[in-house]
């Protein structure tokens, strides 16, 4: 095996970097996976495992805590309001965000970018301060308590990454294949729906399935905003606040799954978001 | 009918002027080639007449009609990108047929438009691959043949076989003649190659910073340039220039020879082309500086009162460096220009 002794020398240098890497890479995995590995272990254990001790690391594959779920009062309803108002979210803020999108990867106008700026900046605004006045104008409209007006908060929420997702997946599709298209007979929709949609359709489905999944997650809103169309999140909230401990881990366990099964699926486009090219 | 006029166009990107006044009117049928530097304007033209640029000032006429308010599907006209601009999500027979289907023809008549341009392009056998399994000269001709497929009234083409090899090119480039006079179509077709405007071009335009300088035939370019720039970019290698001082009379001094020009007052610039000087007894005295053989020809860059000179001579001559020549211009192919215009002079 010659190669492997021209080849020492240059390993050897670049060792140490390799380790600080490989070190860094396995802490931020333990730090993320271990508290959902203990979630899911404790879901899957009978109610005298969870309180017991020393843990066991090994899953009874005890479904005892997820069948009071299926059977609990109000859960379904709480877990179709979810549904629902994710779905409209990833509606409304892919509606509204593409086309901003387009606008700021395709026109040159004044103001683009703090245009731009400003729409990192609303995700710097606290959602609490606006709890109160927003709980006041949801009163007064008739908004509050339902599904619909949950989901335009959510939107607020969710567009924003809606926008630079989209912003950066039209950037990558080049001008001239629109103009080509125009030149072919296109007019300016059509060469949308026959050319650029086409291209940047998984981009946009991933944009959306993010959107549901901010949606999905949020729970400040919901708690304070709704009462009987509780989704999900709020509903697990107000009623295990005094549950005993296997019912806790086996609610986050419901909740988180959902959530990383979406967000692995578009991992790849989360990159987009803030430039990096993904192809 | 498609003539095209192009009318007091100007274009500004911001505070930089990239093309000034245009005018120029390209026949019907005719194959009009604009040749220029790299950032003298050609692309801007061609997207301005095509639609996908909006001129600054001027109108764009084409078939008597005025277009520079309609958007490019209502011109008909088809373009080749510069960088080809295929459909990624597309095959090469979806992309060439892209435009008819547009148009809604028959599936029959699609695909028989498509394999005869595919054929054509030499890429018939590439009809079910993607652009991403296409070499760059494959995927050019995709871009042609999918132009060509529309059968338009106007054809722009932005440099089309730049990407080609030089056996590739100049078939290709036979082809596209022929189609084109075939179908009659009026053609602007862009290229920096000037064997390539040479031999396809009814007329060619010389561009220069964002001026046409001269249009005209292909041997009236070659033989009258118009302009100090235009001699200098045309012919390889290029005209010859020597300060001529004015004796009166149309009688001018350069390089220590008196020789009958234009009367004009002021200083001229001599013009003469490499290949239009022999060996003679009476002319401008030349130092030989360099030797280059062609093959055929003999290059030789001499110096004549003090001025780089070249020569194309006979490859039978023996010369060394050092040598004195004698050149004599040939009288019918001198040429003036006036170094304060930079034009020529009759
Ligand atoms: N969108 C634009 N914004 C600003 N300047 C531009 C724009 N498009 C072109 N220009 C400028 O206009 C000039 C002419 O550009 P153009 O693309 O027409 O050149 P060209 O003759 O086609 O060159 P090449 O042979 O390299 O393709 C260039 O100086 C270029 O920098
Ligand atoms: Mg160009």
């Amino acid at each position: 095996m010659t190669p492997v002794t021209t080849a020492a020398p240059r390993a050897a240098t670049k060792a140490p970097a390799r380790r600080v890497y490989a070190a860094s890479v396995l802490l931020l995995s333990v730090w993320v996976l271990g508290p959902i590995y203990l979630l899911f272990v404790n879901t899957l254990s009978s109610p005298e495992a969870v309180n017991s001790f020393p843990k066991s690391f090994i899953p009874q594959f005890d479904l005892g805590s997820l069948a009071f779920f299926a059977k609990f009062d109000g859960m379904l309803a709480a877990l179709g309001n979810s549904v629902i108002v994710a779905a409209m979210t990833m509606v409304m803020s892919i509606a509204i965000g593409a086309p901003a999108g387009y606008a700021l990867s395709r026109f040159e106008f004044r103001g683009k970018e703090l245009f731009r700026l400003l729409i990192l900046l609303t995700r710097a605004f606290p959602l609490p301060l606006l709890a109160l006045p927003l709980a006041v104008l949801f009163i007064r409209t008739g908004l509050d308590d339902t599904t619909f007006g949950l989901a335009l908060v959510h939107t607020t929420l969710a567009i924003p990454f809606a926008v630079l997702i989209t912003f950066s997946l039209f950037s990558g599709i080049p001008i001239e294949l629109e103009e080509a298209a125009w030149t072919l007979g296109c007019t300016r929709l059509t060469a949308f729906t026959k050319v650029v949609l086409p291209l940047i359709l998984p981009g946009i489905t991933a944009s959306a399935i993010f959107a549901f999944v901010i949606s999905w997650n949020e729970v400040f809103a919901a708690a304070v905003l709704t009462i009987e169309n509780r989704t999900l999140t709020a509903f697990l909230l107000q009623k295990l606040g005094d549950a005993p401990i296997h019912l806790k881990f086996a609610g986050g366990f419901i909740l988180v799954t959902p959530a990383l099964i979406f967000i692995f699926a578009v991992r790849k486009y989360l990159f987009a978001m803030w430039g990096i090219a993904n192809r | 009918m498609a003539e095209i006029q192009i009318k007091n166009v100007a274009k500004a990107f911001g505070s930089y002027t990239a093309l000034h006044d245009i005018n120029l009117t390209i026949a019907d049928q005719e194959f009009m080639v604009l040749l220029g530097a790299s950032g003298c304007g050609k692309t801007t033209l061609l997207r301005i007449v095509a639609g996908l640029e909006t001129a600054t000032t001027g109108e764009v006429w084409i078939g008597g009609r005025r277009v520079d308010h309609l958007p490019p599907k209502d011109r008909g006209i088809a373009m080749v990108f510069q960088n080809y601009a295929v459909f990624p999500h597309l095959t090469v027979f979806e992309n060439i047929g892209f435009g008819l289907r547009m148009k809604k023809l028959p599936e029959a008549e699609v695909k028989r438009r498509v394999e005869r341009t595919a054929t054509l392009m030499h890429i018939e056998q590439l009809l079910g691959r993607y652009s991403g399994e296409l070499s760059g000269g494959q995927r050019q001709r995709v871009a042609v043949a999918r132009a060509l497929a529309m059968e338009p009234d106007v054809i722009l083409m932005d440099e089309p076989l730049s990407n080609l090899d030089a056996l590739l090119r100049l078939e290709m480039r036979a082809e596209l003649k022929g189609v084109l006079a075939e179908s009659k179509t009026t053609a602007i077709y862009v290229t920096h190659d000037q064997v390539e405007a040479m031999s396809l071009a009814d007329r060619i335009s010389v561009m220069h910073q964002g001026r046409i300088v001269q249009a005209d035939k292909p041997v009236a370019i070659y033989r009258n340039p118009a302009a100090e720039f235009v001699a200098g970019f045309i012919g390889n290698p290029p005209m010859n220039f020597l300060p001529a001082d004015p004796r009166g009379d149309g009688k001018w001094m350069v390089a220590g020879q008196v020789i009958d020009g234009p009367t004009h007052s002021g200083a001229l610039k001599f013009a003469i082309r490499p290949e239009d000087v022999k060996l003679g007894d009476h002319g401008l005295p030349a130092t030989v500086r360099l030797v280059e053989p062609l093959g055929a020809h003999l290059l030789v860059t001499c110096d004549v009162g003090g001025t780089l000179f070249r020569a194309v001579l006979d490859s039978d001559l023996s010369l060394k460096l050092g040598d004195t020549l004698t050149l004599t211009p040939q009288g019918d192919r001198q040429r003036w220009f006036d170094p304060a215009t930079t034009l020529a002079v009759a």
